[in-house]
């Protein structure tokens, strides 16, 4: 509520179309970005059960071509991108030396020789920065920080491909999860990706920035009739979370590693060499020293980032994200405890303001969608 | 939008003098900043408030924010169907009260803004 920062945020194309809509307006990671339109409850419920409409352009995208592409990305990534063909992406990480994250990316093969990472809003000038200075290492490549050329909307949720469907001639039930295609959209060239940040099937759509307002509209227009909704950050976190998708800054940093984050399927482990794979290859064989694990709150309260959690009286770990969940309705969350604390059952305390409220550790992710 | 027979903190409070009793909640401008609420922590009967001090928790599904005491005073009742029905503090913020206060100095609740200097303070 009291937010203030000192440089001007900046504004995705889709800022009017906000204020508009009414949306209430936050800072988030040097924009100005919609929170929630209608409420973080009604707009997570219309994702898991209909669909949500969300901005994003706030995302990062930096491209790297040329003939060592591929080599580019494989010595900065943990992820295996030799096994991407075209018109495919994968989760992976942009790893410090540590094996710790510099960012999480999705990695797109546009060509053999072309790939664009998705990266966080607050990274964008960090990772190309990184980037601009690890990728060389395996060759000449070209790298460009082309994020002010996307505007990026996704739509999530059960009926999220067939709103998508009445505005493309893609055939869009032929494109498998985490695959893409190129097409026009609502009139609009651009590129349509089967992923996501809320658990549920959806899409994510680049569009050029001046025909941002066009395809959201539309979106907008034909999601009407199937419930969808416009749906900010707010709902946005509370579903990730839900899914036990990680947030950069919260769940991950320069501290964690990938395999103390629980991500050991996103290395590339047959790979000759990446930024960290020494530290991760031991880690692998010795083991972490702390680890993440989702937790259900069994008192009544709701953890936060930055709670500790506690066990035999001694801080010994620390929550990462924490909410009241909309459609499980729990309080649930994520935290980094020693690996005898890890185990799916075990009881701790976390915490709250001085009050302490016991926790069990519990599977994730919590949410699973329905197989369709 | 704003009762008249309230009377308002700068901390987003409502207070409804009745004798020597102040019933509190919080306010329609505190519900809207604040999302939809999932869980109230409030003081057990007995607590005794101290104006401007916090006397609990609210928590919304996206943050937690403390609760003000608007006067001083001794608890004398708490509602605890908040518990199970948070959500009626967003849906009827000035009818679901929180606690009830016995006024420790009845002159406090007479500082507080009445109504219309309450809305006047939102509108900038």
């Amino acid at each position: 509520m009291n937010d203030t920062t000192p440089t001007p945020l900046k504004k995705t194309a889709l800022h009017a179309a906000h204020v508009a809509l009414g949306a209430r307006m936050v800072p988030y990671g040097g924009w100005d970005m919609p929170v929630e339109y209608s409420g973080i409850t009604a707009e997570h419920l219309a994702v898991r059960t209909a669909a949500g409409l969300f901005d994003v352009s706030h995302m990062g995208q930096i491209e790297l071509a040329g003939p060592n592409a591929l080599a580019a990305v494989q010595h900065i990534t943990t992820n295996d991108a030799s096994k991407l063909q075209n018109g495919q992406a994968q989760y992976s990480a942009l790893t410090t030396p540590e094996g710790t994250f510099v960012d999480d990316v999705l990695v797109y093969r546009f060509a053999e020789k072309h790939y664009l990472l998705v990266v966080n809003a607050s990274n964008i000038e960090k990772d190309h920065a990184w980037i601009a200075a690890h990728a060389p290492e395996a060759g000449e490549v070209a790298i460009v920080n082309s994020s002010d050329r996307y505007a990026l909307i996704a739509v999530q949720g059960p009926k999220a491909r067939g709103i998508v469907q009445k505005l493309t001639a893609v055939d869009l039930s032929t494109i498998k999860y985490y695959w893409f295609a190129h097409g026009e959209i609502a009139g609009v060239r651009g590129t349509l990706s089967r992923t996501g940040y809320t658990g549920e099937d959806g899409w994510e759509i680049f569009v050029p920035p001046q025909f941002a307002t066009q395809v959201w509209n539309a979106l907008l227009e034909a999601g009407k009739p199937e419930g969808l909704v416009p749906a900010g950050l707010g709902a946005r976190d509370t579903l990730r979370l839900e899914a036990a998708m990680r947030l950069y800054g919260n769940d991950m940093d320069e501290t964690s590693t990938v395999l103390e984050c629980d991500l050991g399927w996103i290395v590339g482990w047959n790979k000759a060499e990446f930024t960290g794979k020494a530290v991760l290859d031991r880690q692998k064989a010795e083991g972490v020293a702390k680890k993440i694990v989702g937790f259900e709150m069994l008192d009544r309260a709701i953890a936060r980032h930055g709670h500790a959690v506690m066990h035999d009286g001694a801080a010994v770990g620390v929550v990462t994200s924490g909410t009241h969940t909309p459609f499980l309705k729990k309080a649930i969350g994520m935290a980094y405890v020693p690996p005898a604390l890890a185990a799916v059952g075990t009881e701790f305390t976390i915490d709250i303001r001085g009050r302490q409220a016991r926790a069990v550790v519990v599977p994730m992710p919590f949410y699973k969608r329905p197989k369709a | 939008m704003y009762p008249s027979d309230l009377k308002y903190t700068k901390d987003h409070e409502w207070v409804r003098v009745d004798g020597g009793t102040g019933t509190v909640g919080i306010t329609h401008f505190a519900q809207q900043q604040l999302g939809d609420v999932v869980y109230v922590e409030l003081p057990e009967v007995g607590a005794t408030l101290t104006i401007g001090q916090p006397f609990g928790t609210i928590e919304s599904v996206k943050a937690v924010s403390e609760l003000f005491a608007p006067v001083s005073g001794t608890v004398t009742a708490v509602n605890t169907d908040i518990k199970d029905r948070p959500d009626a503090v967003n849906s009827a913020p000035h009818d679901t009260w929180m606690i009830k206060v016995q006024l420790a100095s009845p002159a406090e609740a007479d500082a507080l803004m009445n109504a219309a200097d309450y809305e006047a303070t939102l509108a900038h």
